[in-house]
């Protein structure tokens, strides 16, 4: 690992010495020991393990079922997030409910942790709503599309959090474009001056649309946080413990009052950007087949399988609460349908606003000509 | 109840606006570059942060985007911010923030979230500054979904509607005429609620030409009124205050009984508030007027260097020459053709 904590950190000692990332689980799913990490995921039981087994599993049935459901015309658009899930499993189960979240648009799974209806995750692409949910039920704003536009409000909100003395801590996850962009920077800026109690979760997952990682970043990308002022870790984003472990590192900074901290978990997005590009374009078979082997899936699949956790009834447990919740997506989607016309004027303003008021009486009118009033 | 009534500037009357708000609502911040222990370059913020904490008001790293946005993440977390962009011309890297993000954030999560932020921006021309800082962008945001307007022209004005923006729960940009910070006017500051923040106010009766403008120009537009009274021709001056949403019923009530009309703003004429207002009163009132309209505009230039400012800016003479337009006098534009 290419630690960055030095100077920040008294814990930094144990971190030096590690390989390029930190890493708990190899994608031959062999467990390796990590003297600074370890204690970070020394509770979690084998029937968590198995936990985190099927939630990897049931996003991945999110994951290839949305993508269906677009492929069949029920849905305009989806970001597939399929190889991305250890990165945001391990990261999202590490945080507490009281933990607000900014996200970008492929955070799927990380909706799916904070308890976002499954349907819920359709609704901006099924063109039925620009949310989805209500943020304060869920502790997790509704996607920025704006690239890295959130990291900023992760910031203000941790700056709140802060104010209000409270410990719960604001994560912003964005992809590696994100970090050539000005408000990611600029975000960076703030949360070091104020110590504000944020995560700064970057999926490098390789790829911003068609362009590599090579295009934004000539260093890792975690090297950039120190430069602002703030430790960075840079860990296995297909490795579901160490991706928990290095989160819980950094939400303990956080609520400890020692401010911001850097994550890159470097992951694979294996599939498109959106169901709408064609990545044979812009990368080789070779490059996939390198990142399968890596999948995080079957990496804790090996690893449960080691100990003799892999049974037929897991396997079985986890089909069928796939299976459940694909056929919940399913019914829920088909389910979603267009909102009432006038809808489309709520929630623009908080109070009366004149112009747009009259707009809605006026286009009311005007719908109301169909209803037998015109000839 | 005691009443207070003071002489003030228009900066002091948003100061004292200010202080009010922070010491009615304690999830009120202010937010913005220098507005600390320099009180902002045009010293609006003087002596807040002495008064309320530098927890409360405070100095941030020069970095607009990241002003609102921080703000924007305040505001999810319950807290009121109030920012300060320095100068008008220092709003476009924050530009992002507002548009695509503040001005959404209701809409797009089905009301759930507010976004009680107010936005202070200096603007306007009529000081001699140099690049950057005399522009009039009130127009981009006006055009934008889900923002509200706002700007003032006296003292009385601006302390109230500073206040009414703050206690607004939507986003508020509130546009402050940095050439009249230093006109004095009283103040009552027991009439916080006196003004809507979506109205119009007649500044002036008049019967033969309705002439509409805001913010600096409103001082103008009197002497121009003023002007015109003695040569026999009787002016209705409106100060529009909110941007958006307009307030059209004062407009077009204006308009029924003058039959004319004149709009006048700083801000380039293309595209601009003026081009609304017209379209606007011609919808509502085109059986009532007399003539076309016409406008009274800077010109579609960038803000020019201070020695050719006077050029640019509508002045009195110009207002006058588009009355003379609009009661058919000989004119700059007469026998003109394209």
């Amino acid at each position: 690992m290419r630690s960055t904590m030095a100077g920040h950190d008294p814990r930094e000692a144990e971190f030096l010495g590690q390989e390029d990332f930190v890493q708990l689980v190899t994608p031959a799913g062999e467990r390796i020991p990590s003297p600074g990490f370890d204690p970070w995921v020394a509770d979690v039981t084998d029937e968590q393990l198995a936990d985190l087994y099927e939630d990897l599993s049931v996003v991945r049935r999110i994951d290839t079922e949305a993508t269906a459901l677009q492929r069949q015309g029920e849905l305009g658009l989806w970001p597939p997030l399929l190889g991305q899930e250890a990165a945001q499993i391990g990261s999202a189960r590490a945080l507490r409910s009281d933990d607000f979240v900014f996200t970008s648009y492929r955070e799927n799974a990380v909706a799916y942790c904070r308890g976002v209806k499954i349907t819920d995750l359709l609704r901006v692409w099924r063109g039925t709503s620009h949310g989805g949910w209500n943020p304060y039920d869920v502790g997790m704003a509704v996607p920025a599309v704006v690239i890295g536009a959130q990291t900023l409000h992760a910031t203000g909100y941790a700056l709140g959090c802060a104010k209000d003395g409270v410990d719960s801590v604001a994560v912003a996850y964005f992809g590696d474009g994100a970090t050539s962009q000005g408000d990611v920077n600029e975000a960076m800026v703030f949360a070091a001056t104020f110590k504000a109690p944020v995560v700064f979760f970057c999926q490098n997952n390789q790829w911003a649309i068609s362009e590599p990682v090579t295009l934004q970043a000539q260093a890792h990308i975690s090297e950039r946080a120190p430069g602002f002022g703030i430790p960075s870790l840079r860990v296995d984003g297909n490795d579901v413990l160490a991706v928990m472990a290095a989160t819980r590192v950094a939400l303990d900074r956080a609520r400890n009052g020692d401010g911001p901290t850097f994550i890159e978990a470097v992951t694979y997005r294996m599939g498109p950007h959106t169901t709408s590009d064609d990545p044979t374009r812009y990368r080789d078979r070779d490059e996939l087949e390198e990142w399968a082997a890596k999948d995080p899936i079957s990496r804790l699949g090996a690893l449960l399988d080691s100990k003799g956790l892999l049974t037929d009834e897991l396997t079985a447990r986890v089909t069928a609460r796939a299976d459940e919740v694909a056929r919940e997506l399913r019914a829920g989607c088909l389910a979603l349908t267009a909102p009432e016309p006038l809808t489309l004027f709520d929630n623009v303003y908080a109070t009366p606003h004149r112009g747009l008021d009259r707009q809605r009486s006026q286009y009311a009118a005007y719908l109301a000509m169909f209803d037998g009033g015109a000839e | 109840m005691s009443v207070t009534t003071s002489q003030l500037t228009l900066a002091k009357a948003i100061t004292s606006g200010l202080r009010h708000a922070l010491a009615d609502d304690n999830r009120v911040l202010l937010m913005g570059e220098d507005i600390g222990a320099l009180g902002g370059v045009f010293r609006v913020t003087d002596g807040l942060q002495k008064e309320f904490g530098a927890d409360r008001v405070m100095d941030m790293p020069l970095a607009e985007s990241a002003i609102i946005g921080t703000a924007i993440g305040l505001a999810f977390c319950g807290f009121r911010p109030v920012v300060e962009i320095q100068f008008d011309g220092f709003i476009y890297p924050g530009f992002d923030q507002i548009v695509a993000q503040l001005a959404k954030l209701r809409y797009r999560t089905g009301g759930a979230v507010s976004m009680p932020i107010t936005i202070r921006v200096p603007y306007g021309g009529g000081i001699g500054a140099v690049e950057h800082h005399s522009e009039s962008p009130e127009a981009y945001f006006a055009h934008t979904a889900g923002l509200r307007v706002v700007t003032c022209s006296t003292p009385q004005e601006a302390h109230v509607l500073i206040r009414q923006a703050i206690a607004c729960d939507d986003p508020v940009l509130f546009f402050e005429p940095k050439r009249r910070y230093w006109t004095k006017g009283e103040v009552t500051e027991e009439i916080a609620d006196a003004i809507p923040l979506q109205s119009a106010r007649v500044v002036r009766d008049g019967t033969d030409v309705t002439l509409v403008t805001y913010g600096p120009l409103v001082a103008t537009a009197l002497d121009a009124a003023a002007a015109a009274a003695s040569d026999g021709v009787s002016i209705e001056v409106i100060d529009l205050r909110s941007l958006a949403p307009i307030d059209f019923p004062t407009v077009e009530a204006s308009v029924r009984k003058t039959g004319r009309l004149v709009v006048s703003h700083e801000a380039q004429l293309s595209g601009g508030l003026g081009a609304e207002i017209a379209a606007g009163v011609t919808e509502r009132c085109f059986n009532w007027l007399e003539a076309a309209p016409a406008r009274v505009t800077g010109f579609d230039v960038p803000y020019p260097p201070g020695s050719l400012e006077e050029h640019f800016l509508p002045g009195l003479d110009r207002m006058l020459d588009a009355v003379d337009r609009v009661l058919g006098h000989p004119n700059s534009l007469t026998g003109w053709t394209e």
